[in-house]
């Protein structure tokens, strides 16, 4: 189990555009992967799920990963969430 | 033509500028009922989450052919929202939900959908975030789209005419995406804001839009005439032919005004003989930025607070503000933000305060007088400041100072914060730009002292004009006495620029001179190389800047010292065309 925090860069937060994204690439592995925001935590395979969450730039997220390529996944989350994230 | 039925006005909210004339087509859509049939049998139960599962993959196969056929055609702008779409039909928690109804209440895939979408529909609807509530029609799309692959009747478009009216309650991404955008002249709706799916397609495709107009859409038939006006936010219906010769013209020159700020918009602000200037906006939201960038502005030289802080019944706490700086500071990125601290007081009220009505507000308790007594209140604006200020590139401004002293105690409350902050391990911006407001005459006199104190300067204009003149200008008897081309008050411009360019800190102009055309060379030749102001001005600004030779700009300044009339300053001033 991987747990890392982000602070979201991008000013919008997550919108439409890197919400598909996110979904996108989280469905590449099979680790269970959610993302929780405050007290809420949900699974990052679904779009309605990451728009409900109604994530804001400058909010604080924590991914959580847990599976057999969790390791993998969390470098690319790392990626997305760093660097992708800002130019989506 | 010959209105049948009289003219009527529609008001709404503007949300894509330009003008369109042409005839209604209403868009009309059916709503699915639920059937009420109650499954029976766990084979039929089975049968209905593979029908839905069908459903869904049949969905998806339409939107993956839309966009291999947009593809084909080169047409990729838009694409993105097509993807967005497969990822709301092919939604875990939405077949989660679904089936979990099929299966617990024993209702027909068609049911369950529409139960699910309409709960969906009604979360999004309540959010508070602008952009989030206007994902409802995303949601309403998806739902639609995999009904109709369960056999339900949901109206397909129908053709329409070229330079048409789209009338609609709303349009969802399909309808944009189905709908041939260069046939349409304009869109209204009856809901949505300006994040909704249509305004922003509107906005990026430039094809004038109000949306929010209400129920009195519903009074519009097909073919109807409509001039619609996406910058009033306007619908004329049945104009009559004057009303029509009107916008003609106005649809003419905003075409022309367009391509002028296009040509202008990525120009850089630099003088014919190549110095750089820089032109900020004024702005009081986050949402004003869209307009600044738009006009060309390179940052915003004045970010008024006191709107946080009026209208309401308490102070806004650090939270509230820090949310609101923070916002800004993300979405302007790398371009800088000055930060006015409180400007309240004179005619900006916040009964809050318990501020006793003055005789003379505008020389009475205001501003950095309020804040340096009220100081619970001026600390939790710095301490949210100070925390807004890792996430871009902020200053922070103080108003109304009139000495040195004040400066100081002001720069003293601040390093209180810093300090509190840094014991508490909150991280802020230590290197934070601090200036000061010059709008008291005596500030300006004093700026050679005052510029030894801070690391900027912005010239407030209107009020230097109205204590240097003591001229209030709201009062129409003394009104045509406020000029801001008096000798006197240039005199104090000039000097203010001088002693911080002697000083070396930046000196810039907020005030409404910055954005009068004709004193653009003046302030030039006078050493200002910073001007902000709305950013509707900007262009117009930059326009001067950039037919002017900086050597001319000096020999202004030179000339219009030996003149001793405002009128005649002026006239030697005339802006170049």
């Amino acid at each position: 189990m991987i747990s890392k925090e982000y602070t979201i860069l991008a000013p919008e937060g997550i919108h439409a555009r890197p919400a598909t994204a996110l979904v996108r690439l989280v469905k590449k592995f099979k680790s269970g992967i959610s993302l929780k925001k405050g007290d809420k935590t949900i699974p990052l395979n679904s779009m309605l799920n990451i728009l409900a969450l109604s994530t804001k730039g400058g909010d604080l997220v924590s991914v959580l990963i847990d599976g057999e390529d969790e390791e993998e996944a969390a470098s690319a989350l790392d990626v997305f969430f760093k660097e992708q994230l800002q130019n989506l | 033509m010959v209105p049948t039925k009289k003219s009527t006005q529609i008001e709404g909210m503007g949300v894509s500028p330009g003008i369109a004339l042409g005839r209604a087509f209403v868009m009309q859509r059916e709503v699915v009922a639920l059937t009420g049939i109650h499954l029976t049998s766990a084979a039929e139960v089975a049968a209905e989450i593979a029908r839905f599962d069908d459903a869904v993959s049949q969905s998806v196969a339409e939107v993956e052919a839309l966009i291999a056929e947009l593809t084909d055609r080169g047409a990729d702008d838009g694409l993105d929202i097509l993807e967005t779409q497969i990822e709301f039909l092919s939604d875990p928690q939405l077949r989660d939900d679904v089936v979990r109804k099929v299966e617990e209440e024993l209702k027909t895939a068609h049911d369950a959908l529409i139960e699910v979408t309409d709960a969906l529909v009604r979360l999004f609807l309540g959010m508070e975030d602008e952009y989030m509530r206007g994902r409802h029609a995303d949601v309403r799309d998806a739902g639609d789209r995999i009904l109709r692959n369960l056999g339900a009747r949901v109206q397909q478009p129908r053709t329409y005419p070229e330079g048409c009216i789209i009338i609609a309650d709303d349009l969802s991404p399909s309808d944009t995406m189905t709908l041939d955008l260069t046939l349409v002249a304009g869109f209204a709706t009856q809901t949505g804001g300006r994040t909704s799916h249509a305004a922003i397609v509107a906005k990026a495709r430039g094809i004038p839009a109000v949306v929010g107009c209400g129920a009195a859409l519903g009074g519009i038939g097909d073919d109807e005439w409509l001039i619609l006006d996406g910058q009033a936010g306007q619908l004329l219906v049945q104009p009559d032919n004057d009303t029509i010769g009107i916008y003609r013209e106005k649809q003419q020159d905003f075409v022309k005004q367009l391509a002028w700020l296009k040509s202008l918009r990525d120009a850089p602000a630099v003088t014919k003989d190549g110095h750089a200037v820089a032109l900020l906006a004024n702005i009081s939201e986050p949402a004003d930025l869209d307009q600044v960038f738009e006009n060309g502005g390179e940052g915003v030289g004045l970010l008024r607070t006191e709107l946080l802080f009026m209208g309401r019944d308490s102070p806004p706490d650090e939270e509230e503000q820090f949310e609101f700086y923070r916002k800004i500071a993300l979405k302007a990125g790398k371009r800088p933000v000055t930060i006015r601290t409180i400007d309240i007081g004179g005619d900006k009220e916040a009964p809050y305060l318990g501020l006793p009505k003055e005789e003379n507000p505008f020389l009475g308790y205001r501003a950095i007088r309020i804040c340096l007594d009220r100081t619970d209140v001026f600390k939790t604006q710095l301490r949210a400041i100070l925390r807004a200020s890792t996430f871009g590139n902020l200053k922070i401004m103080f108003p109304m100072i009139g000495s040195v002293q004040e400066v100081r105690a002001a720069k003293a409350v601040m390093r209180e914060v810093g300090k509190e902050m840094e014991q508490q391990g909150v991280p802020f911006n230590s290197q934070i730009q601090t200036g000061i407001m010059i709008e008291i005459p005596a500030a300006a006199i004093i700026a050679d002292l005052l510029a030894k104190e801070v690391d900027f300067f912005s010239i407030g204009t209107n009020d230097l004009i109205q204590y240097t003149l003591a001229v209030d200008r709201m009062n129409d008897q003394v009104a045509p006495l406020y000029d801001g081309f008096h000798p006197a008050v240039l005199r104090l411009i000039a000097r203010v620029i001088e002693e911080a360019n002697r000083n070396g800190i930046h000196v810039g102009m907020c005030g409404e001179l910055a954005a009068d055309p004709l004193a653009t060379r003046l302030l030039l030749g006078m050493g200002l190389r910073e001007f902000s102001m709305s950013a509707v001005s900007i262009p117009w600004i930059k326009q001067q800047v950039r037919e002017t030779m900086l050597s001319e700009a000096e020999c202004i300044f030179e000339a219009v010292k030996g003149l001793d009339s405002a009128d005649e300053i002026r006239r030697f001033c005339k802006p170049i065309n």
